[in-house]
C-alpha cells in the first residue's frame, strides 16, 4: 500500500512543479490536463484506499517513509497514518479538488495566470493530503503551514488589487497568531511526551492527567489542557474561529474556485480534523473541551448574523462558512468527534457547491457580485438554479438532505453533552439554524428570485456558463442531496472510525444517541418532529417574506434597527479593533523598536558611535602628525636615544 | 697623543652637529641632505677610528659601502630635489607639509 500512498501525494505535487515551472510549455491545456490528470489519479486512488480499508480489511498504515534527522531523541519523520478517518478526509480532498480542477476550465479561461492557477492549487493538494496523512506533529505543521502559504498565494492571486494584497496579508497574519498557538501546543506535547509520533504521544497521554506546570507565577496548569488549548488555537486561526475569523470574509478577494476548494471545502476543515485527530488529547482535559465548545458556539450563531446583512453574494456565502465551521467545532466540543467530521463532510460537498454556483453566477453577469444587482436569474441559468437550491436546501438541513442528517445529529449531539458551555452551545446551534435559514434563502431569492436589477448590458451577453462549469455543479449537487443516506449509520453510530476517535465513555453522547437510532429512515421521522426543522422552515418563511412578497420591508426594518444594522454592518467592529489597537499598537511598537532599539541604540550608539568615538580619537591624534621632516626626524632621534638608553641602562 | 677617545669626540660633534642641524635648518633643502651626508661621515669616523685602533680592516671595507651609497643617495635626494623644485618652485622646507594630517 505504501506506493499507493505516496503516489496519492506525490502525482498532484508533480503536477503543480510542472504547471507551475514549465507553464510556458506545457500551455494552458498541458497545465489542466496535467493537473487533472495528477488530481484525478489521488482522487481515484484515495477511493480505492477507502474502499479496501471499509471492505478488503486492509490494516491500518502507520509508517515511516523518510527519516529526516534525529535530534536529542526526538525523530523528525515523515510518514503516513493512514486509517478510515484519514481515508475518508482524503477522498473528500482529492474530490472536491478534482471538481474544483475541472470548474477552473471554465473561470479562469480568460486570465492570463492560467498556469500559475493551476499550478497553485494542485499544489495545495499535496499540501492538505501532506497534513491529513500524517502520523506525527511535525508533518502536521509542514502541511499546516504549507496550505496556509498556498492559501495566502492564492488569496492574493490577482495581485494588481491592493485589496487581494491586504487580504493576503491579513489572512497571513491572522493564521500567525493561531500557528503560534499551534507550535506552543506541539511544543507542550513535545517537552512533556518526548515524542513527535500521534500514537506514541497518545499513549503516554493518560499517564499525563495529573501533570502540571507554571506558566505565569505559581499558578500551576494542567499540562494537557494547555497543549490542548494550545493546537486548538492553531485550529480557531486555520478554521477560522472568533476571534480569528477575520481574515476569511476578505479571502473572498481570491478567485471563486479558490474560495470553494480552499476556504469553504478543505483548508478551512483542517482545524476540526485535526482536533478529531487528537481526540485522545481532547477527552482527557474537559476544559479544553469546554473552551472548543463555547468558542464553537459563539461562532456559529455569531458570524451567521453577519451573513445577514452582506450584498456580496459570497461573503455571505463565506459567513455561512464561518458558521458552519463553527457547528462543527462544537460537535468537536461536545465530544461528537464523529458528528463533526460528518459535518465536515457534508459539508465540504454543498458548501464547495455554493461556491461554485456563486461562481457561476458571477461568470455569467461578467464578475458582478453584488446581490443588488442580480434577481431573477433563475430563467437564465436553470442549471446553476437548481444545483444552488439543491446546495441551499442541504445547507439549511432540508430533511432528506445530507446537511439535514449532519446537522441534525450534531445538535442533537449538542443537546446531550453534559460538560461546562454546552446549554449555551445548544442555544446558539438553535438559533443558528434559523440563522442560517434566513440568510441562505435571502441570498437564494435575492439572486434568483424577485424583479431583475441586472444591468441592461449584462442581460443581453446572459446565458447558462459553458459544460465546465456545471458539470462540476451537478457532481457535486447529487452528494450533497443523498451522501446523508448511506453514511450516517456507520459514520456516526457505527464503528466507521474505529480508533482512529477516542471518545472517553463519560462524553460519549453519540453512543446515547445511537441507542435510539434505528436506521436513517426514522432518524428523518424523528426530524420531522424536532425544533429544527421548524426554525429552519421559519427561516425559509421569513426570508421568502421580506425578499419576495414585502421586498421593502427590509429597508424599513434597518431604519428602525439602524444601531445593530451598523453594529453587524462593521462586523462587530472587530475589524476595526484589529487594525486600529493590534496592528496600529504592533506598528506602534514596531516603530519604537526602530526608532528607539535600531536607531537610537543599534545604529546610534553601537554603530555609528563606535565609528565616531575612534574619529574623535583620530582627530586629537593627527595633529601629531604635522608633516615636517624635522619634527619626525626629531621623533626617530628621541625614539632612539630612549631605545639606546633601555637597552643600555 | 691622539687616543681613539679624540676620533670619537670629533665624531660625537660631527654628529651633534649634523643633527642640529636637521632640527635647526628650516629653509634650505639642500642644508638637510648635506647635514645627512655629515651624518653619515660621522659614522664613518668611528669605523675608521676602531678599524685603526684594534687592527682590523673590516671597519674600512664599511666605509668604502657606506661612502658608496651615500654618493648614490646624494645624487637620487638632489634628482629628487630638481623635480621638487620643479613641481613646487620651492626648496623651502617649512613648505613641505602635505603629510600633514
Amino acid at each position: 500500500m505504501e506506493s499507493i500512498y505516496l503516489t496519492i501525494v506525490i502525482s498532484p505535487l508533480v503536477a503543480a512543479v510542472i504547471a507551475g515551472l514549465f507553464g510556458r510549455q506545457v500551455g494552458r491545456a498541458g497545465a489542466h490536463a496535467l493537473t487533472i490528470a495528477g488530481v484525478g489519479l489521488s482522487c481515484v486512488l484515495s477511493l480505492y484506499t477507502l474502499k479496501s480499508l471499509l471492505w478488503d480489511g486492509v490494516p491500518v498504515y502507520n509508517e515511516t517513509v523518510y527519516q529526516w534527522m534525529q535530534v536529542g531523541g526526538i525523530n523528525m519523520e515523515v510518514g503516513f497514518l493512514v486509517d478510515r478517518l484519514t481515508a475518508l478526509m482524503m477522498c473528500v480532498v482529492t474530490f472536491v479538488s478534482l471538481m474544483v480542477h475541472i470548474y477552473t476550465i471554465g473561470y479562469m479561461h480568460d486570465d492570463p495566470g492560467y498556469q500559475r492557477f493551476f499550478s497553485y492549487i494542485s499544489l495545495f493538494t499535496f499540501a492538505m493530503l501532506m497534513l491529513v496523512m500524517s502520523n506525527n506533529f511535525l508533518q502536521l505543521f509542514f502541511g499546516w503551514e504549507a496550505v496556509g502559504v498556498v492559501s495566502y498565494l492564492l488569496i492574493g492571486f490577482w495581485y494588481k488589487r491592493p485589496t487581494a494584497i491586504f487580504a493576503n496579508m491579513k489572512a497571513f497574519l491572522v493564521n500567525r497568531v493561531g500557528d503560534f498557538g499551534f507550535l506552543l501546543g506541539i511544543a507542550t506535547l513535545v517537552m512533556f511526551a518526548g515524542s513527535l509520533d500521534y500514537y506514541e504521544v497518545f499513549e503516554r497521554a493518560p499517564g499525563m492527567v495529573d501533570l502540571r506546570m507554571n506558566i505565569l507565577g505559581d499558578a500551576a496548569w494542567s499540562v494537557l489542557t494547555v497543549a490542548c488549548i494550545g493546537l486548538f488555537v492553531g485550529a480557531m486561526g486555520k478554521s477560522a474561529q472568533v476571534p480569528l475569523h477575520v481574515w476569511l470574509p476578505d479571502s473572498m478577494e481570491g478567485p471563486t474556485p479558490i474560495s470553494a476548494l480552499i476556504h469553504a471545502a478543505t483548508m478551512v476543515t483542517a482545524g476540526v480534523f485535526m482536533v478529531a485527530r487528537m481526540s485522545p488529547l481532547f477527552e482527557l482535559s474537559e476544559t479544553a473541551l469546554s473552551f472548543v465548545l463555547v468558542i464553537g458556539a459563539t461562532t456559529a450563531l455569531f458570524t451567521g448574523f453577519l451573513g445577514l446583512v452582506q450584498n456580496d453574494i459570497k461573503r455571505v456565502v463565506a459567513y455561512s462558512t464561518l458558521s458552519q465551521l463553527g457547528y462543527m467545532t462544537v460537535a468537536l466540543g461536545a465530544s461528537a468527534y464523529a458528528a463533526g467530521i460528518f459535518h465536515l463532510m457534508t459539508h465540504a460537498f454543498f458548501k464547495a457547491l455554493l461556491f461554485l454556483a456563486a461562481g457561476s453566477v458571477i461568470i455569467a453577469l461578467h464578475h458582478e457580485q453584488d446581490m443588488r444587482k442580480m434577481g431573477g436569474l433563475k430563467k437564465y441559468l436553470p442549471i446553476t438554479y437548481w444545483t444552488s437550491l439543491a446546495g441551499s436546501l442541504a445547507l439549511i438541513g432540508f430533511p432528506g438532505t445530507a446537511g439535514f442528517f449532519s446537522k441534525d445529529a450534531l445538535i442533537e449531539a449538542v443537546g446531550h453533552a453534559g460538560i461546562a458551555g454546552s446549554g449555551y452551545a445548544y442555544v446558539c446551534v438553535l438559533i443558528g439554524v434559523f440563522v442560517t435559514a434566513l440568510y441562505s434563502f435571502r441570498m437564494f431569492f435575492m439572486v434568483f428570485h424577485g424583479k431583475e436589477r441586472i444591468d441592461e448590458d449584462a442581460r443581453h451577453h446572459l446565458h447558462e456558463s459553458p459544460l465546465v462549469v456545471t458539470v462540476p455543479l451537478i457532481l457535486l449537487a447529487i452528494p450533497s442531496v443523498i451522501i446523508g443516506w448511506p453514511t450516517i449509520g456507520p459514520l456516526l453510530f457505527g464503528d466507521f472510525f474505529g480508533d482512529a476517535i477516542f471518545v472517553a465513555p463519560n462524553h460519549d453522547v453519540l453512543g446515547e444517541l445511537g441507542a435510539e437510532f434505528h436506521g436513517p429512515l426514522a432518524f428523518l421521522g424523528h426530524g420531522l418532529t424536532s425544533p429544527v426543522l421548524l426554525l429552519a422552515l421559519a427561516g425559509v418563511l421569513v426570508a421568502w417574506y421580506l425578499y419576495i412578497k414585502e421586498p421593502l420591508l427590509p429597508a424599513r426594518i434597518r431604519e428602525r434597527f439602524e444601531f445593530i444594522y451598523r453594529i453587524l454592518d462593521n462586523k462587530y467592529y472587530l475589524d476595526a479593533f484589529n487594525q486600529n489597537v493590534l496592528a496600529a499598537g504592533s506598528r506602534l511598537l514596531g516603530r519604537g523598536l526602530w526608532r528607539g532599539g535600531d536607531m537610537a541604540v543599534i545604529d546610534g550608539i553601537l554603530i555609528n558611535g563606535t565609528a565616531g568615538s575612534i574619529g574623535r580619537a583620530a582627530g586629537v591624534l593627527r595633529r601629531l602628525q604635522t608633516g615636517y621632516l624635522y619634527h619626525y626626524a626629531f621623533a626617530m632621534v628621541i625614539g632612539l636615544v630612549v631605545l639606546v638608553g633601555w637597552l643600555v641602562w | 697623543m691622539v687616543t681613539v677617545t679624540h676620533y670619537l669626540m670629533l665624531s660625537g660633534v660631527l654628529f651633534a652637529i649634523s643633527v642640529a642641524g636637521i632640527f635647526i635648518n628650516r629653509k634650505n633643502m639642500i642644508l638637510l641632505l648635506m647635514c645627512i651626508e655629515l651624518l653619515l661621515l660621522a659614522a664613518n669616523f668611528n669605523f675608521i677610528a676602531f678599524s685603526h685602533f684594534l687592527g682590523n680592516p673590516d671597519g674600512q671595507v664599511f666605509v668604502f659601502f657606506i661612502l658608496t651609497v651615500a654618493a648614490a643617495e646624494a645624487a637620487i635626494g638632489l634628482a629628487i630635489l630638481v623635480v621638487l623644485f620643479r613641481t613646487r618652485a620651492s626648496i623651502n622646507v617649512e613648505d613641505m607639509d602635505s603629510m600633514k594630517g
